[in-house]
């Protein structure tokens, strides 16, 4: 048990130093709301097809700019930080002590939970003020579950991709890369109705679209029922169980050389 | 078994083809400090590390407080403390904040106030990490290494990269450990460290450990002296045997120092001369040093 309460510690130690870095944390929480101001101020006013019938691209824009947030809270976040850490000799420091590897590593994740669930009514509350759009209600279950679903799916793979990541340096490069191709192909950013099938496809292959689909439901206004796409939920699960799995195979405590 | 603090049998490890650890022997009793002393490469890392738990070992026995390192035990990591060669803390808290939150990971953590004092930083325990100069963060390291009142201590190479200043106070801090009765294990590159630090010294060459005791045996177990003073080009007399001359300086290194220094003395005293800068040496751990690490070649 005294594991989980060095963990539980540790969350308030993660939470403190993150705020004592106030243009990293101001930018954490400006970046997705930044997106969602571009995309609105360049399609918001047109008119997209629902199912149940037609709204403002502002309706389709606030659940992709909530998973963005996930994606970029979760998995970008612990695939560069980890590493920073690791080059650092911190994980390494942490790991002579009794806390256990599991345990630092339960922290860095609740404390990206955290600021998760911060990010998300962040941008449900701007998109709710200035562009109208509806806040779930009847789905808000569905919303939480999708948005616990995808944070630890999104931190194992996080967590995963730092056995590939081979430095500090090269962490945001191929963090990038990795992530800004999926989003444009799991209809975040944009609607892909025009694209080729087969990149419709191969969107539907990874976790980002699926995440984007499950919240997308739950934000339609004229959906009438609780907005649970367990089809959906169940793939980002699976990822994320994949990618528990890979993490705990391969990560490593010290700077790769 | 049960009194020492460190147990290590016949200690292997090899990276690829290279035998980094070629098997050691080395026991460090409880209240000792012992000091590893090698060039860089010698193995001296690898061993700590195997002791530490961080590394794993392909052959040889270890017993670390009564534990296998291996093993990882939760009770032995509660007892020892770890100073890294290069390791981090997070830049944005202070001193004071950052040894408490290593403090709270330890059942029976030493106090605040006196892990600052042991390691002098109390007048700077609001100043965040991140405006720490070198000396004051590696400072802040061996706090955070002595934070849980380890009965045992771990420093790797706990000065380099120091000035001349940093490094006695760092001294004066380790010397201050021994007072409180830990045991320590050092590495170092170092010889005046060692011998000012160490009640212990252990010699490591190329994974092995070529020559082990206390400073002064060590420098004792020599029973050469070398007697030097400035050549004046006058000869030597035939007594004294071989001599050389470098720099203007007149070396003679022998094993019967009072026979040839009356040879000399009575050479010159006859000539009605001085020997300028006359001096004979013992000598030093690091003249001992050299002579073990000396390529076989």
């Amino acid at each position: 048990m005294s594991g989980v309460r060095l963990a539980a510690r540790q969350v308030l130690y993660e939470n403190r130093a993150f705020w004592r870095n106030p243009p990293a944390a101001f930018f954490t929480f400006a970046f997705p709301l930044l997106f969602l101001v571009i995309f609105n101020m360049l399609f918001g006013n047109e008119t997209i097809r629902v199912p149940g019938g037609e709204t403002s691209a502002s309706t389709f824009f606030v659940p992709a700019i909530a998973t963005f947030a996930i994606v970029n809270a979760t998995f970008s976040n612990l695939a560069t930080s980890v590493p920073f850490a690791r080059d650092q000799g911190l994980l390494k420091r942490y790991r002579g002590t009794p806390l256990p590897g599991w345990g630092y590593l339960t922290a860095r994740v609740a404390h990206a939970v955290v600021v998760t669930i911060l990010l998300v009514a962040l941008v449900t509350a701007f998109g709710a003020l200035f562009y109208g759009v509806d806040v779930p209600t009847n789905t808000l279950p569905a919303v939480l579950v999708a948005l616990a679903v995808g944070a630890f799916a999104f931190c194992s793979l996080g967590l995963a991709m730092t056995a590939v990541i081979p430095n500090a340096d090269a962490g945001p490069a191929i963090v990038n890369a990795v992530i800004l191709p999926l989003l444009f192909i799991s209809d975040v950013f944009i609607q892909t109705d025009q694209a080729p099938e087969w990149v419709s496809t191969l969107g539907s292959v990874f976790p980002v679209k699926h995440l984007s689909e499950a919240l997308q439901t739950a934000f339609n206004p004229f959906h009438t029922g609780a907005g649970f796409e367990w089809g959906h939920i169940g793939i980002v699960a699976v990822w994320g169980v994949v990618g528990l799995f890979l993490a705990m195979r391969f990560f490593s405590w010290e700077p790769r050389t | 078994m049960g009194e020492a603090a460190i147990e290590v049998r016949d200690l292997r490890k090899s990276y690829g083809d290279v035998e980094a650890v070629a098997g050691i022997d080395l026991t460090v009793a409880r209240g000792e400090v012992v000091a590893l002393l090698g060039p860089n490469g010698a193995g001296k890392t690898t061993t700590v590390e195997i002791l530490e738990g961080h590394r794993d070992r392909d052959g040889g026995e270890v017993s670390v407080l009564g534990h296998d390192p291996a093993d990882r035990s939760l009770d032995l990591r509660k007892r020892i403390g770890i100073v890294l060669q290069t390791t981090g803390v997070e830049p944005y808290l202070t001193i004071a904040e950052t040894v408490e939150q290593f403090r709270g990971l330890y059942p029976s953590p030493r106090s605040l106030d006196e892990v600052l004092e042991a390691v002098g930083l109390t007048d700077l325990r609001d100043r965040r990490v991140k405006r720490l100069s070198g000396g004051q963060q590696r400072r802040l390291d061996v706090a955070v290494g002595l934070a849980g009142d380890p009965d045992l201590l771990f420093l790797d190479e706990p000065t380099t990269g120091f000035d001349p200043s940093a490094r006695r106070d760092a001294w004066d801090m380790i010397l201050n450990l021994r007072s409180l009765g830990k045991t320590v294990l050092l590495t170092t590159h170092y010889m005046d460290e060692a011998q000012s630090l160490a009640d212990r010294v252990a010699i490591i060459v190329r994974g092995r450990i070529v020559a082990e005791g206390p400073p002064a045996i060590l420098t004792g177990r020599d029973r050469h002296a070398t007697i030097s003073f400035r050549d004046s080009g006058d000869g030597l007399p035939v007594e004294v045997g071989e001599a050389e001359v470098e720099g203007g300086m007149v070396r003679i290194r022998t094993e019967e120092p009072t026979r040839v220094l009356h040879a000399l003395t009575s050479w010159a005293t006859a000539r009605g001369e001085e020997l300028p800068e006359l001096s004979v040496a013992r000598p030093s751990l690091e003249d001992v040093y050299l002579e073990l690490t000396r390529d076989p070649t």
